[in-house]
């Protein structure tokens, strides 16, 4: 199955958050530099306003006209500000008294009672204006006088670029912290996501519990639906689980039937060919009885070591209560289970059930190996950090086979012939041990017979 | 020792009943939990042998109410489950024991030996033969009241002879009924423990005799 991945959300939302942060930028770079502009402009215009006031006051009525003695205070004033070049021009009339004839007039409409200010060309310079107009009454008659005092705008430029610098300078490390805040949101705005596909990837596969980390509001929707899933899932699992159980039902009753039925037809047999053919066949009913528990064991303790749940217990109780179990079987062949256990409990943290199955495919095994009226010797110790298991029969060996051998699926001894057996015994025991960090191994005792141990650490 | 068999299959509750009466056993035998009650309150048992699957309800709920009932007939579950949790789960019901289906007789009546004895003997079980006197639930017998000790072949063989004294029983019946039969024995292999019960017998006026060519018997002049 191949997934395939849109972009992903991250980056999507990195993308989004980065564009409007820039624009954001631009956006304040233009502002910042258009009010400055506009208050650089509008604080000139003032004192070219000013200068240019200054000057009309000194407009009197002389005897054939309009009289000026131009003020250098006012030029002065503007001098203050910058280094650009001042012009002015006095107009009486439509007619240049004083100044530059050439600079240009105010537009038509401006109202120049107060002083009024316009941007103009001048000499292939951009030149600042402001015009103000007077009624001077001259024999009675008022002459209309214009002041217009201009300003090359160098200066202005100049401190209008400085600022817009400093804007730019700004809008960038706006940018720069939005970028970085992005970041975080994104992240964080994604957690509770990757939080739930953690919750829901670290489960093992029995684990068919609902979801019930908390997760935002948005995300409700996709834990509603998981869990309705899971439960789905839970309810065709445990219909599965009790179909086995009720398979497992359906054919052991017709097998115990079977050899109930053999085990009768045995005791009225007298032939020994139709003996023997009885014998087989309750073999072979043992056979695949054994198969199919060991197989179910077998992957319990599969599944097990997925999903455990692990428990303080007492390994000695527990070795006590599994030999007990087995006292019925042994006592059938005359074997005597003799069990020593240390001292005081042995607290182990481990799977009861899984445990419990090494324990009881050990003992099994043993009794299964064992000749009549043996001994089999059953050991529990303890050390400061292990814990081990020993189980010692007197049966034929392992005839040089390995644990590693032993311990595969469906392999079994070179010299089990007469005995039922599936070759999952070992397994089982095998991957309980390595479940919990233990080690299994079995070898051949000197005096004959088979020596099992299975050492678990102490946590 | 008296059974009370709940089985509903057919078959199998036949075969078990007759398999069990094979080795002297009185066995009753009923299919559904209604009938268990319903024998439970005329007669004693000694055992009770329990399916778990029942057409009118879980064994296990009976098993329940039977221990709420306080009623303490030991039960030993037939399951045709074998997982280690089912076991353990069973056990915590209630049940004295549980055998998985198919099972081995033998081990059967090694473990209602195993529970009676627990329980401490519901029966008179004791059996008289000329001076010998028989206790299969505790593996105890004694000679002219001298306790001898028997191993569980030896005192299975000395329950089957003593339960029919006289009666010639052939090698290989006695080898079906001391050996489980999943494993292979020669028939010779009776001999040996025919051989150790005459030795932790001596002194005893019955004595088991060997019918060449047939098998062997329990006589007492």
């Amino acid at each position: 199955m191949t997934l395939r991945f849109q972009p992903s959300i991250r980056r999507r939302l990195m993308i989004q958050l980065l564009a409007v942060a820039a624009l954001l930028a631009i956006l304040l770079y233009l502002m910042v530099r258009t009010v400055v502009r506009d208050a650089v402009e509008s604080s000139h215009d003032r004192i070219l306003g000013a200068a240019a006031l200054e000057i009309a006051d000194q407009l009197r009525a002389a005897d054939e006209g309009v009289e000026i003695d131009i003020p250098y205070s006012a030029f002065s004033m503007l001098g203050s500000v910058s280094q650009d070049r001042v012009f002015y021009r006095i107009v009486t009339n439509g007619e240049t008294i004083t100044g530059y004839p050439d600079l240009p007039d105010p537009p038509q409409d401006a109202n120049l009672l107060n002083p009024a200010y316009y941007s103009s060309e001048f000499r292939e310079m951009q030149v600042r204006v402001a015009a103000v107009e007077r009624s001077i009454l001259v024999e009675r008659s008022p002459v209309r006088v214009v002041v217009m005092v201009a300003q090359t705008r160098q200066g202005q430029a100049a401190v209008v670029a400085t600022m817009a610098n400093r804007a730019a300078a700004l809008g960038l490390g706006f940018f720069v912290v939005a970028t970085l805040l992005s970041l975080l949101t994104a992240t964080s705005v994604l957690h509770p996501l990757r939080r739930l596909a953690q919750a829901v990837g670290r489960r093992g596969p029995q684990d068919l519990r609902p979801v019930t980390d908390t997760t935002p509001s948005e995300l409700a929707p996709f834990v509603s639906s998981l869990n309705d899933f899971i439960s789905r899932l839970r309810v065709a699992l445990s219909r599965t689980e009790t179909f086995i159980a009720e398979a497992a039902h359906h054919i052991r009753t017709p097998l115990a039937t079977v050899r109930a039925q053999a085990e009768i037809a045995l005791r009225q047999a007298s032939d020994s060919d139709s003996r023997e053919s009885l014998h087989q066949m309750i073999r072979a009913v043992e056979d695949s009885a054994r198969t199919a528990s060991q197989l179910l064991d077998h992957a319990a303790v599969i599944y097990r070591t997925d999903q455990r749940d692990d428990a303080t217990l007492d390994l000695s109780a527990l070795v006590r209560a599994v030999v007990q179990a087995f006292e019925p079987a042994a006592e059938i062949k005359d074997i005597e289970l003799a069990l020593s256990l240390p001292a005081g409990q042995v607290r182990l943290r481990c799977d009861r059930l899984m445990v419990e199955s090494a324990l009881r495919n050990l003992i099994d095994n043993a009794i299964k190996y064992s000749p009549f009226d043996s001994c089999i010797r059953i050991a529990l110790a303890k050390d400061r950090r292990t814990t081990t298991v020993t189980v010692a029969d007197s049966g034929r060996g392992l005839c040089g086979a390995s644990t590693y051998e032993l311990g595969r699926r469906f392999v079994r001894g070179s010299n089990v012939d007469d005995v039922v057996g599936s070759g999952l015994g070992l397994t089982i025991v095998r991957e309980v041990a390595a479940a919990h960090g233990g080690t299994f191994e079995i070898t051949d005792r000197k005096g004959g017979g088979a020596c099992a141990r299975l050492l678990l650490p102490l946590r | 020792m008296r059974f009370l068999l709940v089985e509903d299959n057919g078959d199998l509750g036949r075969s078990v009943q007759k398999r069990l009466s094979l080795d002297g056993h009185a066995v009753d035998w009923v299919q559904s939990i209604t009938d268990a009650e319903d024998h439970l309150a005329i007669t004693g048992y000694d055992l009770i042998l329990l399916d778990i699957m029942l057409p009118d309800g879980d064994g296990r709920g009976f098993l329940a109410s039977h221990r709420r009932a306080q009623r303490d007939t030991p039960v030993i579950v037939m399951t045709a489950r074998s997982a280690v949790s089912d076991r353990v789960a069973l056990l915590d019901t209630g049940a004295d024991d549980y055998i998985t289906k198919p099972f081995d007789f033998a081990e059967l009546e090694a473990r209602c030996r195993a529970v009676l004895r627990r329980r401490g003997g519901a029966a008179q079980t004791q059996i008289h033969y000329a001076d010998l006197s028989f206790d299969p639930l505790s593996a105890s017998v004694t000679v002219a009241g001298d306790a001898r000790e028997l191993r569980n072949r030896e005192m299975r063989l000395l329950e089957i002879l003593i339960s029919t004294p006289g009666r010639i029983h052939s090698k290989s019946q006695l080898c079906d009924r001391l050996f489980s039969f999943a494993e292979t024995v020669s028939d010779n292999a009776i001999e040996v423990y025919v051989g150790r019960l005459r030795k932790k017998l001596a002194g005893s006026e019955a004595r088991i005799e060997t019918v060449r060519g047939v098998g062997y018997r329990l006589t007492a002049p």
